[in-house]
């Protein structure tokens, strides 16, 4: 299945297996009922790199339809609080949430020595019918207590689960209450699970929480040359702690990282920091936003996934500060580092040119990792994302013109104002002027779309059908999704890399981490798995 | 790791740390994928059932479809009607499953849907296709537990689908309990080997069991299906195989067909699967075979070859009622010390079941229903035990004590023998022997002192 027509390397996409994208995207969306055809034509689109078309994401998934979404909790609690490793998270609710979301993502953590690592410990208020009934305030209540008692931990953070928020439960005013009576800093979050139309909601939630209860709480001056911080960059499989360990070897300091391997005192001193990274522009472009208005630091995106963009990112990093010892640092690192990557990507991308991937993740995940399948010479012919909006596909230009709907209208846009005392511009407006003029963007995400193929299919908030289609008629050599799909995938006999949790493995990040996403790859294309399928008797 | 938690049991009324149990509406869709060409449908908002996929999928490793209601606020706000009703326009329309299996999550529950009416609603107005079947069963997490939600399931196979239509019917009905699929397949060996003929409900055999052929089928050969459903309350006898999973299904089919059933363990361990045996020989009216003996008769050799290791050894077992009171008999078969014996589950009925086994051989048990995995901890680290017997959650408490862990149970997150190989039966009874004893001795032999590390054991 690896040899039918292959899109060349710059070229347009123009069938693959005999089929246009044109004519896939018609049978992706034939024998849908009419309604759920109208609406999942604005999400499954033919790819215009140039002009990219309006897709129709961060609408609500179809009932009935079999999606990989989650909730607004599993946003909030499982993504972008849950990797706080020294606070304790209480889930207020019947016990699944709570449960679900213990330990079940890969935010590998180092506590320092003798502290503890509380994502081990799973806190839930285990609501039954009575506090259903009568209401759940007294019961949350007590349980802080008991885990103020129990544990002593720095901070405690509540989370609300659908039930909650239907029965009124004000979770907030019992953190205030216990936040008082303890003298520690405990808070919540109104992240039940149907306050949006996918994960996306909770980010938003969470980034809210983040920055009104810890980020600024402590001015402890933190002294370093280059500080930075890492948003949107989760730690799976220790990406954090290779992306760190690149910046240490240029002299960069790493304050936080949102939200891989950190601990709640490097967020509340984390405004320190001169300039704001951002990985996952969809998970946390909110928190780059408010800290720019707020303390004056200026963020940019960056992907330390696939060699040439680390590459790419650290240049950037280094163009900002503008010094030329750190210019010519980053130059060494990237020229040490490239030698070891060198070798092997080319050892491998003898192997796989021109092989076709397919990937189905997240909010930015789908984008980046096409960068580390390119260093192999495999071409992403179909993606999407499963929670992202417009400005992830299409660039952040198209903000201005993203309708607002109820569901967005539910998330709180927090009112962030200049702090009249640690307002610090980290550059100088002649040097951001010199700096745009030479092309250098700020507070930008061109998004997925201007970086594929032309004529590549994308694929909003994939549903089972449309991916199994895509699987038997396009016949992508490798995929790129979660855990739900994948082993539909791999019963249809093609691998599948689980983008979540990398199976298992990893670290993918940065120079090291791309050799090892090299070496995977090579190895799920090679497996002799695949050629058992047929018994001999049936040859 | 675990680091926080000492020996002293800390006293807690409204905080569960490290739950030993999950919602009902996983088991729910647990159950429902045991019947063929049967959809689970999750009606709530999308989280829950990416989550039950999710951590099905992890235990089995094999795709689990089920779809959901989607709700967003405004469903939450005026009901579920419309997202239900459209939600199986789209399943007939795309997946066209024969059955979908409906059942509530909290947020239906609060906003309290009447699903029923949905389903007759629905029905009038042509939303589902002639000769599809919907059924519903009522999972509301903040009730009971997983446990409670595949018995829920069940009941609902028995209430919307059996029938007495007084046709003469044969097959034997078992009711397995919330099993694997690999234990599922097991019985039905047996009953094979023993030649009575058996309707297995539900059977996730050759559904979340499946070979590698390169084909992805949603709806695979397995399944009980509808004809056997509707069957169920024409057969002579029904033998449940768990209290918690199995025995409230096997009442509703009593109370609706007059179906009298056998209320039995699940047929873990020597004495489990021998009550199973015997059970299903007498409803069959059949003899048991040479071969069955035989097997028998293989699994007690070993337990007399290698009982000394497992002698008064002090053990915790912990997970699922159903699974945690088959295996404390087969431990004590085994000569082992159970000593904390717990579940997440509600009930008393747990307890007294557990306390009936325990009380003569071993009094000073601590056995107790809704109780988590930290009290667990704490207990071991007071006094501890030379082997944990539970699910992979026990794994944090395993390494932070040094005491080995058998999985057994759901979910298993890590280790991949249970999707292969049997817990039930005499067969399972031998493999659990062989993971009990290597866990043991491999222990043994890592931290012994030099002098007692022998070469034949």
């Amino acid at each position: 299945m690896t040899t039918e027509t292959q899109p060349t390397e710059s070229g347009d996409i123009a069938a693959i297996e005999g089929v246009t994208p044109e004519q896939l995207r018609a049978q992706l969306l034939d024998g849908l009922p009419s309604k759920t055809q109208r609406k999942r034509a604005k999400q499954v689109l033919v790819n215009d790199p140039d002009s990219p078309p309006e897709i129709g994401a961060n609408s609500r998934t179809i009932p009935g339809i079999i999606t990989q979404r989650g909730c607004t909790y599993a946003g909030c609690r499982g993504v972008v609080i849950g990797p706080i490793h020294d606070i304790l998270h209480i889930t207020h609710g019947p016990v699944g949430c709570g449960y679900y979301s213990w330990m079940t993502r890969r935010n590998l953590a180092r506590p320092k020595p003798g502290e503890t690592n509380f994502m081990q410990y799973c806190m839930t208020t285990d609501m039954q019918e009575d506090h259903i009934v009568f209401g759940g305030e007294k019961r949350l209540a007590e349980a802080i207590r008991e885990a103020y008692r129990i544990f002593k931990p720095k901070a405690i953070s509540v989370y609300a689960t659908c039930p909650v928020g239907l029965i009124g439960d004000d979770i907030h005013a019992v953190c205030r209450q216990a936040k008082e009576e303890l003298g520690i800093n405990v808070f919540g979050f109104s992240c039940e699970g149907y306050k949006g139309v996918s994960q996306s909601a909770g980010h938003h939630i969470a980034n809210n929480g983040v920055f009104k209860h810890m980020v600024g709480l402590d001015d402890t001056p933190v002294e370093a040359p280059y500080k930075i911080n890492i948003f949107g960059e989760y730690n799976i499989g220790g990406d954090a702690w290779e992306i760190d360990t690149l910046l240490q070897k240029c002299g960069i300091k790493v304050l936080a990282t949102l939200s891989g391997d950190v601990s709640y005192d490097q967020i509340t001193q984390c405004h320190q920091a001169d300039l704001n990274v951002v990985m996952c522009h969809r998970s946390i472009n909110y928190m780059a936003e408010m800290m720019e208005k707020k303390f004056g630091i200026p963020w940019f995106k960056v992907n330390f996934l696939g060699a040439q963009s680390t590459a790419k990112s650290l240049r950037k990093i280094a163009q900002f500060f503008g010094d030329k010892v750190l210019i010519d640092r980053v130059e060494e690192v990237i020229a040490a580092e490239m030698a070891a990557v060198r070798p092997v990507q080319e050892e491998i991308k003898a192997k796989h040119q021109g092989k076709k991937a397919a990937l189905f993740v997240g909010g930015s995940r789908a984008h980046h990792y096409q960068d580390l399948f390119a260093d192999i010479g495999i071409t992403t012919v179909s993606a999407g994302y499963e929670f992202a909006h417009r400005d992830d596909y299409e660039g952040r230009d198209v903000l201005p013109n993203i309708k607002i709907d109820a569901d967005s209208r539910n998330i709180e846009e927090l009112d962030v104002e200049q702090d009249p005392v640690r307002f610090r511009p980290r550059i100088s407006p002649e040097a951001k002027a010199k700096l745009v003029e030479a092309g250098f963007t700020f507070s930008d995400y061109q998004g997925m779309m201007r970086e594929m193929k032309k004529r590549a299919l994308v694929i909003d908030d994939i549903s089972h059908h449309e991916l199994e289609t895509l699987i038997k008629t396009w016949k992508p050599d490798i995929i790129g999704s979660g855990i739900k799909d994948k082993f539909i995938i791999e019963k249809m006999g093609v691998p599948c890399k689980q983008l979540h949790s990398y199976d298992y493995g990893g670290p993918y990040a940065a120079f090291t981490g791309a050799i090892n996403f090299y070496k995977e790859i090579d190895r799920m294309l090679s497996t002799k798995v695949w050629s058992f399928v047929v018994p001999p008797w049936k040859n | 790791m675990l680091n926080s938690t000492t020996a002293t049991i800390s006293e807690r009324n409204a905080l569960v740390v490290n739950p030993a149990k999950t919602c009902q509406p996983i088991g729910a869709m647990y159950a429902a994928l045991g019947l063929h060409s049967c959809m689970p449908h999750s009606h709530g908002s999308q989280g829950c059932c990416a989550y039950h996929r999710s951590q099905l999928t992890r235990h089995f490793k094999e795709p689990v479809a089920a779809t959901t209601s989607s709700f967003t606020e405004g469903a939450s706000v005026f009901g579920g009607l419309a997202n239900l009703q459209q939600a199986l326009v789209n399943i007939f329309g795309i997946y066209n499953p024969d059955i979908v299996a409906v059942h509530t999550t909290c947020l239906s529950e609060v906003i309290g849907d009447d699903i029923p009416t949905i389903i007759k609603k629905s029905r009038e107005e042509g939303k589902i296709p002639e000769g599809k079947v919907v059924i519903h069963a009522n999972t509301p997490s903040f009730v009971g537990s997983n446990v409670t939600g595949f018995a829920n399931m069940c009941t609902a196979f028995v209430t919307y689908l059996a029938e007495k239509s007084g046709a003469e019917a044969t097959p034997t009905n078992v009711f397995p309990g919330w099993l694997d699929p690999s234990d599922m397949r097991e019985i039905k060996r047996l009953a094979a080997e023993l030649g009575a003929p058996i309707t297995l409900c539900p059977d996730t055999s050759d559904v979340l069991d499946l070979p590698q052929t390169g084909i992805y089928e949603m709806y695979p050969k397995g399944g009980t299906t509808l004809a056997q459903l509707k069957g169920l309350g024409d057969s002579p006898r029904t033998i449940a195989l768990g209290k918690f999973t199995a025995h409230p299904a096997a009442e509703a089919l009593e109370k609706k067909c007059g179906v009298p059933f056998d209320a039995l363990d699940a047929p873990i361990g020597l004495t489990n699967t021998d009550l199973f045996i015997d059970a299903l020989r007498q409803a069959a009216g059949v003899e048991v075979p040479a071969s069955i003996e035989a097997e028998r008769g293989r699994l007690l050799d070993a337990m007399s070859d290698i009982g000394q290791y497992f002698h008064n050894v002090p053990v915790a077992i912990f997970g699922d009622p159903d699974t945690v009171i088959a295996v404390t008999r087969y431990a004590l078969e085994l000569g082992m010390v159970p000593k904390y014996v717990f579940t997440g589950a509600t009930g008393k009925a747990f307890e007294n079941r557990v306390h009936e086994l325990l009380d003569g051989p071993c009094p000073a048990a601590i056995v107790k229903a809704q109780a988590d995995l930290l009290e667990l901890h704490e207990r071991i680290k007071g006094d501890p035990v030379k082997l944990i017997i539970g699910n992979t959650h026990g794994k944090h408490i395993a390494r932070a004590e040094d005491i080995p862990l058998v999985r057994v149970g759901f979910p298993i997150l890590d280790r991949v023998g249970h999707r292969l190989f049997p817990t039930v039966g005499y067969r399972g009874a031998m493999r659990l022997l062989e993971k009990f004893s290597d866990a043991l001795l491999d222990h043994h032999d890592r931290t012994c002192a030099e002098e007692w590390f022998e070469l034949v054991q």
